[in-house]
């Protein structure tokens, strides 16, 4: 049994010596450490996902020494278990005893929207992983700053490829009964019926259902594609199945952005090639940092990042432009927060920057699933620049409608 | 019409997959009244055991085999020094084999980590069987063969062997049995022993259905109590004839009724229970 | 020699919030909550001999309840309170007279299906409980005009109502009936030759502890203003029976000792060791064997025996 390393950089003694020689406290205050909250899942269902948001933020600030901006970072690391009411519980762990100053995560939007008033009530800068999409948009929390993506922004994205480039006419969907399910397929649908397509069926089997056989019995067989819009190992342990009814070939599978991830695709043999999945980010992805850290992660852990891992490392990046473009002075809350939402900057995943409520506008990549040096891999093949939560559509427009959900926009094409 | 019979052999498939999880959780709590909560845990530990065992000899029997017998001697371990002392204690009972099932899931995420981990089935079935224009897997149908397997063993175990009449006088009369010279201590021994190999071997016959994760011990766990509850305490036959019964209403339900998906598979129970506290078969009140 | 030990015990509570510092005296809020809800359960368990796996569900209906009616219809704390608890406990009403069908383990599985039923209903009626996004913006009461938002507020409302919570239970107890029950616990088949109505007297206690599970629940809901359906899950009803049983079912501190013990090691160890799942399970395999029947009898007999010497 092993103790947490939970103060993972200890700050240099520079503080005391400082306050000994009498520097003004602003001087003081600067060379303290700056304190970075991480809240994520190790244990539970959801753990897989939250020990790589783990891995990817220390390979960050281990790169650089534990230093951002010129600060030294003192990172606190708190396990929710994927609970609503433990992650604010741990949360308040992390402000009131650990003295956070920014926060990373959480990772489900249920943790978030448990610790939306917190984090209101105590002034949080916090840099969010959970794809929550009313956090920004019609609920937004002005302390909010999100870079990893809203549930469907990529799945929009995906949908238009499958309606303009695949040519796909008749879909079907399917995915967890989550909220983070329910909003993926609600933005792919709408998407993919206002470009021509339909979809003719959709599901939403509960997230913890053991087999996926009769909703497999239940498929329509009469249709192009079926897009997942599973999270965590679902998506995999659906797809075996989806094979062994011999469904390979007769139908095409497109993914969400969790559906396929690099962490669970390393358990996956020749039956994934070829499937096409849509997300923020791959370890493909071709530019100067994510090759450095895709290839340091890869030797460390022996397996590529994928959506969880390169989350923390996008984040960790926003956070050191804000923190750069603020001369690394975070007491002053405002100002950063001004910053973060500021913020353009070229990260693992390719150029960032934030909408007015706080949610990224960046590439999504479509990605397709080949064998490259013996392992499996999310090859790029088409990068939509600049996209944003709200897609091609007004946002005024798109606020007025109700929040993507099982019922909305309502499915007018099903058949029974 | 394809959907019917896909259905019909997607819930015979499910039945013997959840008879197989079951068995050994009915047998226990039959003889020895002891609600056996680590069974859950127990399944899962099997399919994991099994996955490493396969990357290592690619045979599901001996990968079943080797499972079955190293949780088995877990089980008996556990037996002897802990659930021992707490005869009669059944709250300590609950307590303990809830504890001890935190304890494996745990090791089991620290030793295996938190990604799934598939198994494979037998290469000669892991194609689909196509009759008649529907493809089914066939890997599901040999797990219903399995089940049925397992069933006629472990009655004839019972009903046929001198060691199986000795299991039914405890069950039956367990002062009597005492007083008549049975080794009931053994007996014990050897049925939760039994029950564990049962529950570790059943994890890796699932596993190429089901793979093993983290969370599949609480996944499986209430479904293994569903259905020892609605078969009746006691029974194998009620275990047998439960499985189905569940893995039917859950099939369909879940396709005809997709709002009740989550309470689909407690309604039967509920049902059961509510008019007829014994269960289906059993012979004695839980 | 007593009523120094209560002295001090009561002067550190009083005190607490004073040199506590926020987190903590949070996490003592959370205690109060807990101890509350395992009381309730111990009523079932350890004085009725019905272990149940279904507690879950009064936290969760007399949480989603409150949060609806004041969301959705706009009523003030002081009418959605004693709505929900009245709401709650007539659920408990019919799922009592359901439960109450069987024993044992066939009790202790109804119970455990129908909070899932309820669970399962919070997840996908998203029209009334918004689903898997849960009730946001709720707020605390403010009796009296006092807002309940500082921690120190919020703990000295959870001492207030567990104290009495306790104290009621304990008078329940103590009483004829709670006499008449722990019968039907130790004997029911003399009780019923007796002429008491065993099953009148379990279905009178399943309501009483549901009742109880309720107000804990509203605590929970008023802490944390936010409800989810994860509360309504077997995890819930897990951990609170087993912190009953840890702490000794059957007694009146039992429940309180083992509910601490969960909340400690669940929201307090758990940022220190990154295997507190794994210790959980380790602590009660350790009370099983070394205190069969819970921390404290198992106190009390060490101490007693100490004293003997």
């Amino acid at each position: 049994m092993s103790f947490t390393r939970r103060r993972f950089i200890q700050a240099a003694g520079s503080g005391l010596g400082a306050s000994a020689l009498g520097f003004p406290a602003l001087v003081r205050a600067q060379s303290e450490p700056i304190r970075v909250g991480l809240l994520t899942v190790k244990t539970g269902p959801l753990a897989s996902g939250g020990i790589d948001m783990e891995r990817g933020l220390v390979m960050f600030l281990r790169e650089r020494n534990n230093t951002v901006a010129g600060r030294k970072v003192e990172l606190f690391v708190a396990d929710s278990a994927g609970v609503p009411a433990q992650a604010r519980t741990k949360l308040q762990e992390l402000v009131e005893r650990d003295k956070i100053e920014v926060l990373i995560g959480p990772l489900a939007a249920g943790e978030a929207l448990a610790a939306d008033d917190y984090i209101r009530q105590q002034q949080l800068p916090t840099l969010s992983v959970a794809a929550a999409e009313d956090m920004t948009q019609r609920n937004p929390n002005p302390w909010f700053v999100r870079g990893t993506s809203t549930s469907s922004q990529s799945a929009q994205a995906l949908a238009d490829y499958c309606a303009k480039q695949l040519k796909y006419k008749r879909m079907a969907t399917i995915a967890d009964d989550i909220a983070y399910g329910h909003e993926m397929c609600a933005g792919f649908q709408r998407v993919f019926e206002d470009a021509g397509g339909k979809i003719v069926q959709k599901m939403f089997p509960p997230l913890t259902v053991p087999d996926y056989a009769t909703y497999l019995a239940q498929l329509k067989t009469n249709i192009d594609a079926i897009f997942l819009g599973f999270a965590g190992s679902n998506g995999f342990r659906w797809y075996k199945q989806f094979n062994e009814y011999g469904l390979k070939g007769k139908i095409n599978v497109v993914g969400g952005m969790t559906a396929f991830d690099e962490a669970v695709l390393r358990n996956m043999g020749d039956e994934a090639l070829g499937i096409i999945t849509a997300c923020w980010y791959s370890a493909e992805v071709d530019n100067a940092i994510n090759k450095k850290f895709a290839a340091a992660f890869r030797s460390e852990w022996k397996y590529d990042p994928g959506f969880y891992a390169a989350a923390t490392y996008v984040e960790g990046a926003v956070l050191e432009a804000a923190l750069l473009s603020v001369n690394g002075k975070i007491e002053d809350k405002h100002a950063f927060m001004k910053a973060l939402r500021a913020t353009k900057t070229e990260t693992a995943r390719g150029p960032v920057s934030f909408d007015v409520y706080g949610n990224v506008v960046g590439n999504v990549y479509i990605r397709k699933v080949e064998r490259k040096e013996g392992r499996l891999v999310n090859a790029i093949v088409y990068v939509y620049p600049n996209v944003s939560q709200f897609w091609v559509y007004d946002e005024k427009e798109f606020l007025k409608n109700p929040v993507y959900s099982r019922d909305w926009p309502p499915a007018k094409n099903l058949e029974n | 019409m394809q959907f019917w019979i896909v259905q019909t052999l997607n819930s015979l498939s499910l039945g013997g997959l959840l008879f197989l999880l079951a068995a050994g959780f009915s047998l226990i709590f039959g003889l020895m009244r002891i609600a056996n909560l680590t069974h859950g845990s127990l399944f899962m530990l099997g399919a994991y055991l099994g996955a490493s065992m396969l990357k290592v000899v690619p045979s599901l029997w001996i990968a079943a085999l080797v499972a079955g017998l190293a949780v088995a001697a877990l089980g008996g371990l556990f037996e002897r020094l802990i659930l021992r002392r707490l005869t009669g204690n059944a709250l300590g009972q609950v307590l303990v084999t809830l504890g001890v099932s935190f304890i494996v899931a745990d090791l089991c995420l620290v030793i295996w980590g938190g990604d799934p981990i598939p198994l494979s089935p037998p290469a000669a079935l892991q194609q689909p069987l196509v009759v008649g224009g529907i493809a089914f897997p066939a890997y599901r149908l040999f797990v219903l063969g399995v089940a049925i397997v397992t069933a006629i063993g472990l009655h004839l175990l019972i009903e046929r062997t001198r060691l199986g009449a000795m299991i039914r006088a405890g069950v039956d009369d367990m002062p009597m049995a005492r007083a008549v010279g049975i080794p009931i201590s053994k007996l014990f021994s050897f049925v939760f022993c039994l029950g564990a190999a049962l529950a570790g071997a059943g994890g890796v016959i699932a596993g190429p259905i089901m793979s093993a994760y983290p969370g599949l011990d609480t996944d499986m766990l209430p479904l293994a109590l569903i259905v020892v509850i609605l078969g009746g305490v006691g029974s194998l036959l009620g275990a047998f004839v439960g499985s189905f019964i569940i893995a039917f209403v859950y099939t369909f339900g879940s396709a005809l009724l997709p709002d009740l998906a989550y309470v689909i598979l407690f309604l039967p129970m509920i049902v059961v229970i509510a008019f007829r506290p014994r269960g289906l078969f059993g012979r004695q009140r839980a | 020699m007593k009523w120094p030990l209560r002295l001090g015990v009561a002067v550190l509570l009083a005190g607490f919030p004073l040199f506590g510092g926020d987190f903590y005296v949070n996490l003592a809020s959370q205690i109060f909550i807990a101890a509350v809800f395992a009381a309730s359960l111990n009523l079932l368990v350890g004085y009725g001999g019905l272990p149940s796996l279904g507690h879950a569900a009064w936290i969760g209906l007399a949480a989603y309840i409150s949060a609806w009616l004041y969301l959705r219809l706009g009523l003030g704390h002081w009418v959605t309170a004693p709505l929900a608890l009245l709401a709650t406990t007539l659920v408990a009403c019919l799922f009592g007279w359901i439960a109450l069908h069987a024993t044992g383990l066939g009790f202790l599985m109804i119970t455990l299906a129908l909070a899932q039923v309820l669970w399962g209903t919070a997840y996908r009626w998203s029209a009334v409980t918004n689903g898997d996004s849960g009730l946001l913006g709720l707020t605390r009461p403010a009796p009296f005009g006092m807002s309940l938002d500082k921690p120190a507020a919020f703990y000295y409302f959870a001492l207030l109502v567990s104290i009495l919570a306790l104290w009621l239970i304990a008078k329940f107890v103590s009483s004829p009936f709670g006499a008449a029950l722990r019968g039907t616990r130790d004997e029911p088949r003399r009780m019923a030759a007796l002429g008491y109505n065993v099953r009148l007297v379990r279905w009178i206690t399943f309501v009483y502890s549901g009742f109880w599970g309720a107000v804990a629940g509203l605590l929970f809901v008023y802490y944390h203003k936010y409800i989810h359906p994860t509360t309504l899950s077997l995890t819930t009803s897990a951990e609170a029976l087993l912190g009953v049983i840890a702490g000794g079912a059957g007694t009146l501190a039992g429940p309180i000792v083992g509910a601490a013990i969960v909340v400690i090691l669940k929201s307090y160890v758990s940022g220190y060791l990154e295997r507190w799942n794994l210790l959980l399970g380790l602590v009660f395999v350790l009370i099983v064997i070394f205190m069969p029947d819970g921390v404290v009898p198992g106190v009390r007999r060490w101490w007693s025996r100490w004293r003997g010497r």
